[in-house]
Order: C-alpha cells, then sequence, then structure tokens
C-alpha cells in the first residue's frame, strides 16, 4: 500500500515497540481511551500485538451513539410520532431505545432520515414545510456544527434534540467508579483539537495519573503509549499532549466560541454509566425555542433500566472487555445487537467483532 | 435519429407496436450479429439457440441483476456494469463468453438518450470480448416503482476445465490483478451528498482478454471476482470453501492515492469496497512470476501484484499483517459499508 500521509512505518514502529517493552511495568497496568477511532485503529492495525503482557488499552466512553441514553432515543421516536421529520446521523438509527431503534419506529412509517452533517437538517427544513428536529449527538467535535446551523439565520421549522456530552467529565466520573484500576488516560485526539489541555488540566489535573493526547496512526497511538508509561515510570501524573501535530495546547477557540454562544453545560445522562455532573450541553435560554421537546410540548422520558445480560454498562467504563460479556458474539452481533456497544460502528463490541481486538494473532 | 427528450411510456414494454420501435430503433441495430447459432435476437423468437463446438469443454452459466446509483457514474455506467458483471463472473469460471441475454426493467419517463447510452456502453463492451447478445426482454414499470433501470443478464461460455473459486492449496500465492477498492470508492465519491471532487474513476471493466492468456500459462487453481464486499468478502469466501488460512500483506495491497485518501476520509475500508475490473488469482507458487508477466502485459493488469499466500494456520479465515506490522484477521464485511460520524 503507497503510504500517503501515513504514520504507519514499520521500522518506527518496531522502535516504538522496544521503547515500550523497556518503559513497561511489571504489575498490570490498564490505559482507558475514550474514542472509538483510537478502538479502530488499534485493531484493525493489529497494534495490540506491540504491547507487553502487563500493559492493556481499553476503550471506555468512547462512543457518542453508545452513551446517549435510551430516552434520547425515545424522545427522538415521540418528536417523529408528533409529526417531526426528525434528522439522525446513520450511526444512531440502530441503537436501542427502551421499546425500539429509530430503524424500527421508520419501518412503522415514522419519517426519521439519516443525514451526514448537521448542515443537511438546516438544509432539509429550508425546503420542507413539516417541523424538521435534528438529533444532535456526539462529543465536543460535533457540537460546533450543531451550534453553527442555529447561529446561521435557522429556518423556523428547525429545532434540536440536543444531546451533546463532554469527554473530561465523564473521564474524572469513571475515577470514581469503584473497580475501575484506570492507571492511566489515552485522550482523544479528536475531541482535543477543539478543546485543547485545559479541560484535562481542570477536570483531571488533580488525579494521580498520566493523561495523554494521542493521533489516530499507529505511530501516534505507539508513541502516546510511550509517553504514557514513560510518565508511570517517572512517577509522573500530567497531561501532556502527544499528538501536536494536530493539536494545539489552546485548541480551536473559533469552534469553542461557537458552541458557547448556543450551548451552556448541563448535567447529563450517559447510557451506562449514569448521570454525570456537567457533562452535556443544553440550549442556553435565548435558544430555547430551538428546543425540540420544548417546541412539541413535550417532557424528556425516564431513562429505562439496563437490558438483562448486557455487560455495555461495565464495557462502557472499561472494567470489562467485550469478549467478557456472555452475550457478546452469541446472542448479541452487529446483524442483531442486543447492547448499544454492538449497535454503534465506534462501540467496543462491534470493533471487536470485526476485527478481534483481543486476540493477539 | 431518436429524439433526445422522448421519454420512455408504459406502451414501450406492453409488447405492441411501440416495442416494437423500441426494438427496431434502439436494441436491433446495436447487436446486429446477435446469434451465437441458426436463432438469434433478428428473429424475435420466443427463445435463442446456441452451438457449441465439439471439445469445447465444459458450459458455463452464470446470471446476474444489476442496480446502481447514480446509473451513470464516473468511469461507466449501468450497461458497462451488466456486461462486464456477467462477463466476468465467466471470466474468474475460466470460460470464454459466447452469448448473453439482456432483460432491462425500466421506469416510466427514463429518456430514450440515456437508454441509447447505456445500450451503446453495454454492446461495446461484448464487442470487445467478442461475444454477443442472442435474445432479451423489456418491461416497463409505473414511475416511483422502480429508480430508473433494472438490467439483467445471463451469460453462457465455455471451458476446457471451469476453474473453481474453492481450490486452494497451502503454498499458493495469491495474486490480485490490479488496484483494489477504485469501484466502490469512486461510487461513493460521485454520490452526492458528500460533496466530493475526485479524479477517481470505476475500474469496471471486462477481463477475459487479459485472463484468457494467464489461463492458457496454466497453474491457476482458483480465481474470484471481488465485486461486492470486496477484496475482504472474496478472500473469505475462497478460505472457507477451502479451509484454507489467507494471509496477506497490506503493504503488497496495490491501492491507488485517491482510493486511500477518500477511505480515510470516510471511514471506510478500501479493501471491503466492490471492485468490477479486477480478478483475485490463486495460483501454484512456481507459476506465480510467469502469471504476473503475463498479467502486467495487458493494459488491464499493469498494477498486477503478488499479495500472499495460502497456509494452513487459521483455516477458513483470512489474516492480514498490517502496514505498521501488527497482524489481524480480515474478516467478511457485515454489509454496505457506511461512513461514520467523526
Amino acid at each position: 500500500m503507497t503510504p500517503v500521509f501515513r504514520f504507519s512505518d514499520p521500522k518506527r514502529g518496531r522502535a516504538l515497540a522496544d521503547a515500550i517493552h523497556l518503559l513497561a511495568p511489571a504489575e498490570p497496568y490498564k490505559i482507558v481511551h475514550v474514542c472509538g477511532t483510537h478502538e479502530m485503529a488499534i485493531t484493525r492495525n493489529g497494534l495490540r500485538r506491540f504491547l507487553p503482557e502487563t500493559v492493556d488499552v481499553l476503550e471506555g466512553p468512547g462512543c457518542p451513539v453508545c452513551v446517549t441514553p435510551s430516552a434520547d432515543i425515545d424522545a427522538a421516536i415521540e418528536l417523529a410520532r408528533a409529526g417531526a421529520i426528525v434528522c439522525s446521523f446513520g450511526d444512531m438509527i440502530r441503537v436501542p431505545g427502551s421499546r425500539q431503534s429509530l430503524d424500527q419506529a421508520r419501518s412503522e412509517g415514522l419519517d426519521i432520515r439519516t443525514i451526514l452533517s448537521a448542515s443537511d437538517a438546516a438544509d432539509l427544513a429550508r425546503t420542507v414545510k413539516e417541523q424538521v428536529v435534528f438529533f444532535a449527538v456526539g462529543f465536543e467535535t460535533t457540537a460546533p456544527m450543531t451550534a453553527a446551523i442555529l447561529l446561521d439565520d435557522p429556518p423556523e421549522n428547525l429545532t434540536v434534540l440536543a444531546s451533546h456530552k463532554l469527554v473530561p467529565p465523564a473521564m474524572s466520573a469513571l475515577l470514581d467508579l469503584p473497580e475501575n484500576r484506570i492507571g492511566a488516560y489515552l485522550a482523544p485526539g479528536h475531541v482535543s483539537t477543539v478543546i485543547g489541555l485545559a479541560p484535562y488540566e481542570a477536570a483531571l489535573g488533580d488525579r494521580p495519573i498520566p493523561v495523554v493526547v494521542g493521533g489516530f496512526e499507529p505511530l501516534d497511538i505507539l508513541y502516546a503509549v510511550a509517553l504514557i508509561l514513560r510518565q508511570h515510570r517517572d512517577r509522573r501524573a500530567e497531561v501532556e499532549n502527544g499528538y501536536p501535530r494536530g493539536v494545539a495546547a489552546d485548541g480551536n477557540p473559533v469552534a469553542r466560541k461557537l458552541t458557547e454562544a448556543v450551548f451552556e453545560t448541563s448535567d447529563a445522562s450517559w447510557r451506562g454509566i449514569g448521570m454525570i455532573p456537567r457533562s452535556g450541553l443544553c440550549l442556553k435560554p435565548e435558544f430555547s425555542t430551538f428546543d425540540a421537546l420544548s417546541r412539541f410540548g413535550l417532557e424528556r422520558p425516564k431513562e429505562a433500566g439496563d437490558i438483562p445480560g448486557c455487560r455495555c454498562p461495565d464495557i462502557l467504563t472499561a472494567r470489562a472487555v467485550p469478549s467478557e460479556c456472555p452475550l457478546f458474539a452469541v446472542r448479541c452481533t452487529p446483524l442483531s445487537p442486543v447492547g448499544p456497544c454492538m449497535v454503534g460502528a465506534e462501540g467496543a463490541c462491534s470493533i471487536w467483532f470485526r476485527y478481534q481486538g483481543e486476540r493477539a494473532i | 435519429m431518436i429524439d433526445q427528450e422522448v421519454k420512455i411510456g408504459p406502451l414501450h414494454g406492453a409488447g405492441g407496436e411501440m416495442m416494437g420501435q423500441l426494438l427496431d430503433r434502439l436494441i436491433l441495430p446495436r447487436f446486429a450479429g446477435g446469434r451465437a447459432h441458426r436463432i438469434g435476437l433478428a428473429e424475435l423468437d420466443d427463445g435463442a439457440t446456441v452451438s457449441v463446438p465439439p471439445g469445447a469443454g465444459e458450459v458455463v452459466l452464470t446470471t446476474d441483476s444489476h442496480v446502481v446509483k447514480p446509473i451513470f457514474f464516473p468511469g461507466g455506467d449501468i450497461g458497462l456494469l451488466a456486461a462486464a458483471g456477467t462477463l466476468n463472473d465467466l471470466a474468474v469460471m475460466g470460460a470464454q463468453p459466447i452469448a448473453l441475454t439482456l432483460a432491462a426493467i425500466i421506469e416510466e419517463g427514463f429518456l430514450f438518450s440515456d437508454l441509447e447510452r447505456i445500450l451503446d456502453s453495454f454492446a461495446a463492451t461484448l464487442d470487445r470480448v467478442g461475444a454477443t447478445v442472442v435474445c432479451g426482454d423489456t418491461k416497463v414499470m409505473p414511475s416511483g416503482e422502480l429508480d430508473g433501470i433494472v438490467l439483467n443478464t445471463t451469460g453462457i461460455g465455455t471451458a476446457q476445465h471451469a476453474v473453481s473459486d474453492a481450490d486452494l492449496r497451502p503454498g499458493d500465492r495469491v495474486l490480485t490483478t490490479g488496484t483494489i477498492g477504485d469501484h466502490g470508492m469512486a461510487l461513493m465519491a460521485a454520490r452526492e451528498e458528500f460533496h466530493l471532487t475526485t479524479t477517481l474513476e470505476s475500474d469496471v471493466a471486462a477481463v477475459w482478454p487479459m485472463l484468457a492468456p494467464a489461463l492458457a500459462a496454466g497453474g491457476i487453481h482458483a480465481m474470484k471476482d471481488p465485486t461486492r464486499g470486496g477484496l475482504a468478502a472474496a478472500l473469505n469466501e475462497m478460505a472457507r470453501k477451502s479451509n484454507t488460512c489467507i494471509a496477506i500483506a497490506e503493504k503488497d495491497i496495490p491501492i491507488k492515492e485517491a482510493v486511500y485518501g477518500l477511505s480515510e476520509l470516510l471511514g471506510i475500508s478500501p479493501l471491503e469496497v466492490a471492485n468490477e475490473g479486477k480478478a483475485l488469482l490463486v495460483v501454484a507458487p512456481d507459476r506465480a512470476e510467469e502469471i504476473l508477466e503475463i498479467l502486467r502485459n495487458h493494459p488491464l493488469g499493469v498494477d498486477a501484484a503478488d499479495i500472499g499466500e495460502v497456509g494452513t494456520e487459521y483455516p477458513g479465515r483470512v489474516v492480514i499483517e498490517t502496514e505498521v506490522g501488527g497482524r489481524r484477521f480480515l474478516d467478511m464485511p457485515l454489509g454496505d459499508p457506511v461512513p461514520r460520524i467523526c
């Protein structure tokens, strides 16, 4: 394969693997990442083969559609039932709500459409008379796009069902869970291009673990793992930028300004984790006319209980790997998913099913 | 000369005078030599006859229905795709194509001029391999009940000894006749919702003229065309059927830069999208170099490459050594690839 702009050089890969082995601790050490793209890169490139026995790299709550509470999916279906055209990213369509997925609701005749970007929803609203609801899912990376459509002379029939989530507060919340055994965080490159390093300092600065921002090419990830292990060896616990070619310390102030103009932080419910303080975004009062639920006079539905037998809550908090779930690859497969981690393309179970994440072959 | 604005109406598929006009004006002139024996297309009989010369070996039959969106795409159209698709199914069975059927189901309102373009490319593709259309059918569906046009083709050919896709033997080399992922990525890029501009074109082509001399050289144990599901699906099918383990190296797979770039942008693996002008060959190890040379001598095969070998380590599975030096299973794709959100 022609390496176009690709950081996959096998010689450098081996050199980093050697460094990782030299730095590896003797006792088991768990590194958690919170990004489906990291998991995809790790499994697709077979990077676990480079890791020493004692070092584990696991996915936490890194898939935005997986952590979207079932109540929000129920709300989207309610809105469609009330007559709105609901626009959603494709990943979200098959994720189960408490009773059904958007896909199943669509097959009952509700108008639920797949779009590729927030602006598609605004463009659609400009061409139809019906109410159009954009189901706004995603982390700090997608929130600026939602904000942008509401700042750019939005059509009157457009509203937003806001379900955006913030990553650093969730990283902090995970550390308070029993049995978390998290040794370090490999922080997500995409999110960091927007937020920079300061939010990690704010959320995790007083925690005794290394936090290293990593990119998504094989060498980026191996490099970030090496930086984590070096901090661990030196007994440091700092926020470090292992992806300087993509991430500025200050992030992307323009994108943040968009988000801040439209949203304010709020407590938010994460599927599998529960309520995390100040980990979500809700519309500011001056944008409340664009709130889908209030326009339709609907209440946010109650969150459903856990799915029996499904270990997504443990997987989303990096306390289990997909193969430890009794349903994994038996009753729960991408073609007939039981839990959210098998549905979202970025979900750990879905990625492991496709690429055999665990087994170093 | 047909008026460019003329559209297909319900009567064009009704078997009467209008349909006769359609056949006389559009179909028959394009497939003038449309016969493989005594009764051919021109007879407009209820069937056609096909003769197989004595000693021609086995008769190979294949059928395929073709839908594609957009109908005209960079590098081809549904006519070329339908012809190449059926011809290539014959070709990777090791069969010299003789004759095809062509059935068209057309949406009312479809432009005559578009149908002409489609038939032109269908006819040109058949000409290139010396095959012809011997019978066909036309139906018209009411507007809205079909997305433009659907083509169904059945092909018939002969092979001295048909090549299966299952006769893989440990030690065999796995060859591709060219770059991987071109068709799938070109179509993805052509979908308007992505707002992408690229010079990438589909690889759609009939591969028989390239494969015929390679077959004559001998040593080919199995062949397959990596269409839907791409390289990943084709290799998995071959590994499963033969209960062997196929091990390939990512660095050896020829991939165009534009395909690679698009795959990164959309989060879709080039190994999981369709190719429409390529074949995978599994060959005896001592013949691999010679067969590669023969393939590379044909314009369609200049990028032919040896991408891996057949082994026994994980029977029924495909293992890929990644560029950076990792290793993983390359599994059967689940379904149509969907771009990820972030």
